[in-house]
């Protein structure tokens, strides 16, 4: 039951927070602070793949992309439909309900994404997969530029609003609670052996490919769950937000805040998206100074912010609820 | 019945016969001891057994069922497991984590239950952690249970290995070197530990080792190998004194 009353009182307050965060920080801040928390889905699940699997993927920015655009199509495309069904209810629950469905069909589009590249791919190691991954995510952006019916090159316009502050802050807290039961789980071992030592970790019976594949195919579904509350938060498109430079940006958040730990993730996103903002007056110079953020890092803290240091560690306080 | 029987394997490198017609035929229970000089295919056999490597020719079979040619995961779950030569623990997991990475084949729990953290889950991450304690215990590296595994010492790491492997419950158990780098008094320990996984976890062992005293204190059947090929074979007394066995190691006159 604590279970239940912990997603009450998530429930509670975000819902909350959204009828005056707004109010309170501004709508410039208010874009920002739902901009980190979609940044921290993203962080999160890519930390899943390069910092406890130990794979080096460079291709999450197309799965965020395949997550916006499957998200964003769903909806303008069913919404008569959805809204037709869902006529008894009011607004806010059409909305929902909306929404709802198109988060399902982003995570599921992206998941078999995820599995697609991952099958093939995940037989081949280090700069080969950074190199395959690299290469999806290029693929992705460039079909979408020649897809008409989501705007090709002009961009996805004409988007329902209907992610906000809460809905983003709730995929966070998802996100972030999944993530972590899984590798709290034998799951979350199997990964991490493969990371240190792949050879050793088939010797004790863990089928490293299958595992791969999992780590990949889950963190691609919350890619797309991400892509998805952006599309309906900016309720416009376009195949440049994914870029491979976006793909770079995540790679630097999971670096900058400690590869392998959640916090650290959660922490690299706040840092690098806001510190984005600040470096905007710099202009094309804003890679420069990120750069220079990195070789600070590596020489200071060579891993990452928060290291692999961890809440709460596997094994200390066995029967824990969530 | 012999529970490991490798029948006639051969694998060859390019031009380089590593193992040739190699024959193994280990009964349940049995302390059985590879040794030859370096060079002599030892490695290779293991790798082959454990499914790292296919033989290119030869069968190997595990309690009636061949095994070439499988993944080395399946192996490993049908019975076989090792440890390594040069040390390859999980390091940046504990000591207690890294038994528990065996006991992950036995698990009942589904990615449902991992994420939604369900009591069955719980009751099972419970019992793992009880199961990997108690063989810490036995292998005295209980009192470092939650370190790092890297931050161990050179012994405990290699006895970490063995009990790391045992936690897949094998039906046979591969020790590579596990006396490298042990000073006498260690060795003397780990000759203990061998003796006590047969006695008290039933398993079968086949050992590489270097280490004289601790292959003839341990193994009740010895084969020598050299260039890939069997020389001698049978109880540690007889291997001592038979000539080829004098002359691989030696040299001859």
């Amino acid at each position: 039951m604590k279970k239940a009353a912990f997603w009450i009182a998530a429930l509670a307050v975000l819902g909350g927070l959204q009828l005056f965060v707004r109010d309170i920080v501004g709508a410039y801040n208010y874009q920002i602070l739902v901009l980190v928390g979609i940044n921290i889905i993203l962080a999160v699940s890519l930390n899943l793949i390069n910092g406890y699997t130990g794979q080096f993927s460079i291709g999450h920015a197309g799965f965020y992309a395949v997550g916006a655009y499957t998200c964003a199509g769903v909806v303008v495309y069913g919404q008569e439909a959805i809204r037709g069904a869902t006529g008894f209810l009011p607004e806010l629950g059409q909305n929902t309900v909306l929404l709802l469905v198109g988060l399902l069909c982003a995570a599921i589009a992206a998941g078999l994404a995820g599995l697609a590249v991952g099958i093939p791919s995940l037989r081949l190691r280090g700069d080969y997969l950074a190199i395959v991954t690299l290469g999806f995510g290029e693929i992705i952006r460039v079909l979408i530029l020649n897809v008409e019916a989501v705007g090709g090159a002009r961009g996805f316009s004409g988007i329902p609003q209907l992610s906000n502050f809460f809905w983003v802050y709730l995929g966070v807290v998802v996100t972030v609670v999944t993530v972590h039961n899984l590798v709290q789980s034998s799951y979350g071992r199997a990964f991490i052996s493969i990371r240190d030592d792949e050879i050793a970790a088939e010797a004790m019976g863990v089928d490293t490919t299958r595992f791969k594949v999992l780590s990949f195919v889950v963190s691609s579904i919350f890619a797309g769950i991400a892509g998805g509350l952006f599309a309906h938060f900016t309720m416009y498109l376009h195949p440049n937000t994914f870029l491979f430079t976006t793909s770079f940006y995540l790679i630097i958040m999971i670096v900058v805040g400690g590869l392998g730990s959640i916090e650290g993730a959660i922490t690299g996103a706040i840092l690098v998206t806001v510190l984005l903002e600040v470096f905007r007056e710099f202009g094309a110079f804003r890679l420069v100074n990120f750069a220079i953020l990195l070789v600070l890092i590596m020489i200071y803290r060579p891993t990452g912010l928060l290291g692999s240091w961890t809440l709460v560690r596997a094994g200390r306080r066995p029967g824990r609820a969530a | 019945m012999a529970i490991l029987d490798v029948k006639g394997c051969t694998k060859t490198f390019g031009g380089l016969v590593a193992v040739k017609d190699l024959n193994i035929s280990l009964r349940q229970g049995a302390l059985y001891g590879l040794i030859g000089p370096n060079g002599a295919g030892k490695t290779t056999i293991f790798n082959l057994i454990t499914g790292v490597y296919t033989p290119d020719e030869g069968t190997i079979t595990l309690a009636g069922h061949e095994i070439q040619g499988r993944k080395a995961s399946a192996i490993a779950r049908l019975g076989i497991s090792r440890t390594f030569q040069n040390i390859r623990l999980f390091g940046s997991m504990t000591v207690l984590e890294n038994v528990k990475v065996s006991q992950h084949m036995r698990k009942s729990q589904g990615l449902m239950d991992a994420i939604l953290r369900t009591s069955r889950l719980r009751e099972e991450e419970e019992r793992i952690e009880r199961d990997a304690m108690e063989l810490l215990k036995i292998f005295h590296l209980d009192e470092r249970a939650h370190d790092q595994a890297r931050t161990l010492p050179y012994g405990s790491q290699r006895r970490l290995e063995i009990a790391r492997a045992l936690a897949t419950e094998p039906k046979v158990l591969l020790l590579d070197e596990p006396a490298a780098g042990m000073n006498p008094q260690e060795a003397v320990e780990l000759m203990h530990l061998i003796k006590r996984s047969r006695d008290d976890f039933g398993v079968t062992v086949l050992l590489v080792e270097h280490n004289m005293k601790v292959v003839m204190g341990v193994c009740e059947t010895i084969q020598v190998v050299d260039y890939g090929e069997t020389i001698a074979l049978g109880a540690p007394r007889e291997i001592q004194e038979d000539p080829r066995v004098i002359e691989a190691y030696l040299g001859g006159a």
